[in-house]
């Protein structure tokens, strides 16, 4: 609430990947924007409040732009309000609630309620990304134009795959006029019926129905094509797959206005960690080989993908306590995406700054969002992470209403110190206050 | 059928008697059976010594022993079976236990009751051994860790059948002697069968060679990591074997476009006098039944004296028997 007083964060690695910043410095929070920062920021000038930071990495707040939750209509597996705690937790100052929502996301009041509703309850920033299609049903239009107005900050159709071919092209074409994003999560759904993980190995020894990546691949080229016919602006979600990513690299090459996601989950975990049946690790889309991940790594260390995504996606114990192809897909992540993420730099897999762009300015950028940068004057949305504060993942505790972790029982390296929301502090590390 | 005779109605000696085996002081390591692939060669051959003294007890006038006697043996059956069904409803009560089947219809599961709720139910209830069966790969590992008692698996969707596969290797050891060094064709729908994954399993952990049979439709994509060999032609991959398996073509095949009829599956999956003739001369034919003649195999095969089908059936209640009892050295006794 003191938030007149300016506070100096000094000690730190400062770490900007839109200005490929990573000195050694501090920032000064100044009526909750940034008021200065760099490396003249030194102990000596802390006249206010100040925080040393120990080393740790302060870094511009991560945004995710996929968080699916519950409200409304499923408010026991996740509220806006425990989303923004677990987001915090998880150095998130950001999220972008997808429309898969009870009811859907597909009306200017819609959008309103969410914008309201988080104002009152979350503690971090919220805006929501509307339906590209009524109902999500990959039919009818939706109101694209008058959702955008409303504040819909990108559209999409959710967990469902648009299947038609003609409705795609339309959306693509529609959208182009209003400068709007279309983010498509690819699955040819009629190749993918039935299959509850990869179809690989791991799913011929459990007997499992699995989905060949080629279900992702036709689509995505499917979608590059037609983002080429119209001119729009498209955005793969989630990729999980080498030959996906080689239909997206070739679209920039062209100069086609088409990015692409890719989920923490499928970033960091692998098929066999599906091991014995275990239905935390049931998700859209399904964990691929090694070989495909490193591929996906590489994609992100080299901007191929754009974005990280947690794909937060909350699911209750009777959904996931059901024979693998009976239980519901999804694991939530915002918690845990930015450590599980680090844990990839600190296996040496990833250079930092390219990892941390994915999750900062360049979703960003893709979204039209403030921040994502450190800029001088801009809302003071920061995260502070140690690389060396060894912590264990136990999911009872996470903040998500659901527990439903992949990431349980993990050691993770790093661990979010605190999180700062235009300047005010919204999650301090208990175990680490300094 | 010229130059083929009727197999005899009497049962066939078997080559090997439980003599053959020393009698070791096995003990089976697990609390379940929930599939072969945890079970070392030296766990699968215990088993199938054990079960060798059953078959000698299972043609005695008094087949019963008291081994279970006091316990509750509940046969949990999500999809119908008869033959695997009975086949453990008599071998709990010839080892003395009470059994109880239950045949969970489509109805009850609409009604929302989820299989963790059944398991529940069931486990108020105080059972020492759970067979299940259940149209969901892995139900038979989640029922294991939420019931106190034993599982056993008698099939879960298309992952394992261990019990069938243990049968089906017990019938093959007493005919041949062994199985290390045998070369077994299975052949029909390997992708969708538990059975084919089972027999794969245990027939690599026992030294055997094993080929696949069947069109690409019907085969797992990577065949070759499940230690098998491949074929579609099915006179090349039955070129020389020792062991024919047959497996049951569901007739939902057809509707989801997997082949397009049983009669061209027939002509190059169906094991007739023709192609029999590409495997060793003593070559046997097995079927985990029950048998589709005139789909999958050619009616007087499956009567022939190669045929060992009837067999299976009864090594089935042996294995089982051996398997209760197996699983009855880890029952609390207080």
């Amino acid at each position: 609430m003191t938030d007149q007083t300016p506070l100096l964060l000094v000690n730190a690695r400062i770490v900007c990947p839109a200005s490929g910043r990573d000195e050694h410095g501090g920032a000064l929070i100044e009526n909750g924007a940034i008021g200065d920062f760099g490396a003249h920021l030194r102990a000596a000038a802390i006249k206010g409040r100040g925080i040393d930071c120990g080393g740790a990495v302060l870094t511009p707040g991560i945004i995710d732009m996929q968080t699916f939750t519950g409200e409304p209509g499923a408010e026991h597996r996740e509220t806006l309000a425990t989303a923004s705690r677990s987001a915090a937790a998880g150095g998130v100052t950001t999220f972008i609630v997808m429309p898969d929502t009870q009811p859907v996301i597909d009306d200017a009041a819609m959008v309103d309620y969410i914008e309201r509703a988080a104002r009152a309850t979350a503690i971090v920033n919220v805006h929501p990304m509307a339906a590209l299609t009524k109902r999500l049903e990959g039919r009818e239009m939706a109101e694209i134009g008058l959702l955008q107005a409303a504040g819909a900050v990108a559209f999409t159709n959710g967990r469902a795959s648009i299947a038609d071919a003609r409705i795609m092209r339309l959306l693509l074409d529609y959208a182009k006029d209003l400068n709007a994003l279309v983010v498509h999560y690819p699955e040819e759904q009629t190749l993918a019926r039935g299959a509850v993980m990869n179809d690989g190995e791991i799913a011929t020894r459990l007997g499992l129905p699995g989905s060949a990546c080629e279900a992702e691949t036709i689509i995505v080229d499917r979608d590059v094509r037609l983002a080429a016919l119209t001119g729009g602006r498209y955005h793969a979600s989630t990729i999980s797959c080498a030959a996906s990513l080689d239909v997206i690299a070739s679209a920039k090459r062209r100069g086609l206005r088409v990015t692409c996601g890719a989920a923490i989950a499928n970033l960091a975990l692998t098929e066999a960690d599906v091991g014995p049946y275990r239905t935390y690790f049931k998700v859209k889309p399904p964990l691929r080989t090694e070989d495909e991940r490193r591929a996906l790594v590489a994609g992100v260390a080299s901007g191929l993908i754009d974005v990280i995504v947690s794909n937060h996606d909350p699911q209750d114990v009777d959904g996931k306590r059901l024979p693998f192809e009976e239980a519901a897909y999804g694991a939530i992540g915002l918690e845990t995406m930015l450590p599980a993420a680090l844990e990839l730099h600190l296996r040496g897999e990833i250079e930092l700054l390219p990892l941390l762009a994915a999750m900062s300015h360049r979703p960003a950028a893709l979204l039209g969002l403030q921040g994502g940068a450190l800029t001088l004057g801009s809302p003071a949305d920061l995260t502070l992470v140690s690389l060396n504060a060894p912590w264990r993942v136990e999911a009872k505790k996470l903040r998500s209403k659901s527990k439903n972790a992949v990431f349980d029982e993990r050691i993770f390296q790093a661990r979010v110190l605190k999180t700062f929301v235009a300047g005010k502090m919204v999650y301090e590390d208990a175990a680490s206050c300094l | 059928m010229p130059g083929l005779q009727r197999a005899p109605q009497k049962t066939i000696t078997p080559v090997l008697m439980t003599n053959a085996f020393p009698k070791t002081s096995f003990l089976y390591p697990y609390r379940h059976l929930l599939g072969i692939a945890s079970l070392s060669a030296a766990d699968i051959h215990g088993l199938l010594d054990l079960a060798e003294a059953e078959v000698i007890q299972s043609r005695q006038v008094d087949k019963k022993k008291d081994t279970l006697r006091g316990r509750t043996l509940i046969n949990l059956f999500f999809e119908p079976s008869t033959r695997t069904q009975s086949s453990f409803e008599l071998a709990g009560k010839r080892l003395g236990a009470d059994v109880l089947n239950m045949a969970i219809g489509k109805s009850s599961m609409e009604k929302g009751e989820t299989l963790i709720d059944t398991a529940m139910t069931l486990n108020a209830m105080r059972p020492d051994i759970l067979v299940v069966r259940h149209h969901a790969a892995g139900a038979a590992e989640l029922l294991s860790q939420k019931m106190d008692c034993a599982v056993i698996n008698a099939g879960d969707g298309a992952h394992e059948h261990p019990t069938q596969a243990l049968l089906d290797a017990l019938t093959v050891r007493r005919r041949k002697g062994a199985i290390a060094g045998l070369t077994v064709a299975i052949c029909g729908d390997i992708l969708h069968s538990r059975v084919a994954r089972s027999n794969i399993i245990l027939l690599n952990a026992l030294g055997a060679k094993v080929r696949v049979i069947g069109p690409s439709t019907l085969l797992p994509r990577n065949s070759s990591t499940m230690g098998v060999e491949a074929f579609t032609d099915m006179r090349r991959g039955l070129d020389g074997v020792d062991v024919i398996m047959m497996l049951r073509l569901q007739r939902e095949r057809m509707v989801s476009a997997l082949i397009p009829s049983t009669r061209e599956y027939f002509r190059f999956f169906g094991l007739d006098e023709e192609k029999v003739k590409w495997a060793k001369p003593d070559s046997i034919v097995m079927h985990p039944g029950p048998i589709n003649r005139g789909v999958e195999i050619d009616s007087w095969i499956a009567d022939d004296v190669r045929s060992v089908i009837r067999e299976q059936v009864e090594m089935g209640i042996a294995v089982r028997m051996a398997v209760l009892q197996a699983l009855a050295q880890h029952l609390p006794n207080d």
